[in-house]
């Protein structure tokens, strides 16, 4: 069975593959890195069964390896992402995701007096809280928590 | 001394406390001498999107004072914005023709953005309910002229302290001086738990009291605020706890001789008129101070002192 599983989405020479995506988030963290744009091979499989979360997904991306500061950026859509570093179809390296001090665009500002949901403006925040995700927004300076977290449209 | 030339005053929270005793050191300089041409030749912008006639007056009065030219609207009906025009392309344009923007609008990080558009220095004159700057360096001012000193001061905050951005701003700022905060509002108007949260880190005593009454013998300062009745979802609550909150001569008679009254005006009835004859009212130099306050924080980014 497990072999079975594991063919549902195939298997890469070279790049990253990150699992552990939330399903519903899974377009977002596509988006968010870029991924809708480059010309390498992408594959991904959603719904896929998941020990740690109801329904995971999983990009397997050739030829691509992320920066940390890159890869962030999906901390708050997808904070327990795992990547494996994929080198001559071996797994080389292993990383979580961690939420980064400051986060341009990606999050709206839940006040909708904000100048950022009002004008065209790119919004910025200070993570003032990692575990409990509490963003202060660089502009209005209300805090946006994880509750209220909603995403730009992109 | 840090260098202040140059730089946009967007939020009370981006001074430090050297700098804040600059500023004040300033205004009172100001106070002394109120005719200084230090913007001769200068041309300030002044966008007000929305009306604020007392604050625009004091800016209008402080650049005067100062010897600049003022150009700008007084609301957005007279603006371009009404033709659609965006914040930024107003910003860039007036930031070619002026040497200082001096901006209210009503969206809340307007002015944080339009300091990051601009050309020249920002002056916050109000962005929505989130920030006023020179407000709270005029209540600093006030405060200061009255006791002598801002440090181990009691603070009595009156009224509406949830929505009211001027407590907000001065909490933060008197954060530096170690005070004593007594907070007196409806159930429904008491400070936001955020503020009462940085108090705790940050090791400063504070008080919660439902109704004004004898406590206020302790206090420094009352700053009073208005009670609203639009803030209430349960307008009988508005008319039963109203006059909770409302100052009357005879509450002054075991109060402290230094103890002072401030309001950032404009006043309904939360401060009877019978107050206004007390020696402890201040409310209307308080309003003067502002003057003061803004020559201060205009000399200091412009670089002129
Ligand atoms: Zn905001």
């Amino acid at each position: 069975m497990a072999s079975n599983k594991e063919l549902k989405v195939s298997a890469i020479e070279n790049g990253t593959v990150i699992d552990h995506i939330p399903s519903e988030n899974l377009f977002k963290v596509i988006t968010i890195l870029g991924l809708d744009k480059i010309s390498t091979q992408i594959t991904f499989g959603a719904n896929l069964d998941s020990k740690k979360q109801g329904r995971k997904a999983i990009i397997k991306v050739s030829e691509v390896f992320f920066q940390d500061h890159e890869i962030n950026k999906i901390s708050l859509v997808a904070p327990h992402a795992r990547l494996n570093v994929i080198k001559n179809f071996e797994v080389v390296e292993k990383s979580d995701v961690t939420i980064p001090d400051t986060i341009v665009g990606i999050v709206k500002c839940f006040n909708p007096k904000c100048v950022t949901n009002n004008e065209a403006v790119t919004t910025h925040f200070n993570v003032i809280n990692k575990k409990e995700v509490a963003l202060r927004c660089h502009y209005c300076e209300k805090i946006t928590t994880q509750e209220e977290l909603r995403f730009e449209a992109s | 001394m840090p260098e202040m030339k140059n730089r946009s005053l967007v939020s009370i929270n981006d001074f430090s406390k050297e700098e804040i005793l600059h500023i004040l050191d300033l205004a009172e300089e100001f106070e002394v001498n109120p005719n200084q041409k230090l913007l001769e030749g200068k041309v300030v912008g002044s966008l007000f999107f929305e009306p604020s006639t007392r604050t625009r007056l004091s800016f209008e009065t402080a650049i005067n004072r100062l010897g600049g030219r003022v150009v700008g609207f007084s609301d957005s009906a007279s603006s371009s914005a009404t033709k659609g025009e965006s914040l930024k392309d107003t910003i860039q344009m007036v930031s070619r023709y002026a040497d200082l923007i001096v901006m209210r609008h009503p969206l809340e990080g307007s002015a944080r953005y339009a300091s990051e558009q601009s050309l020249v220095p920002v002056i916050n004159a109000g962005d929505g309910a989130n920030q006023h700057p020179t407000q709270t360096m005029l209540d600093l001012y006030s405060i200061r002229q009255t006791q002598g000193k801002l440090d181990d001061l009691n603070i009595f905050m009156v009224g509406d302290l949830k929505y009211g951005r001027t407590v907000h701003s001065l909490l933060m700022a008197l954060s530096n001086f170690n005070p004593t905060f007594h907070f007196v509002s409806p159930e429904e108007l008491r400070m936001p738990r955020e503020y009462k949260l940085f108090l705790e880190e940050h090791g400063i005593p504070y008080y919660e009291h439902g109704e004004l009454s004898e406590i206020i013998d302790e206090a420094d300062i009352i700053y009073m605020t208005r009670v609203q009745k639009e803030r209430f979802s349960d307008p009988m609550e508005y008319e039963r706890v109203k006059n909770a909150y409302v100052l009357k001569r005879n509450m002054l008679k075991g109060t402290k001789d230094n103890m002072r009254v401030l309001h950032p005006l404009p006043r309904v009835n939360e401060i009877h008129t019978d107050v206004d004859s007390s020696p402890k009212a201040y409310y209307f130099d308080q309003a003067k101070n502002g003057v003061y306050a803004r020559m201060a924080l205009i000399a200091a980014v412009m670089g002129l002192m």
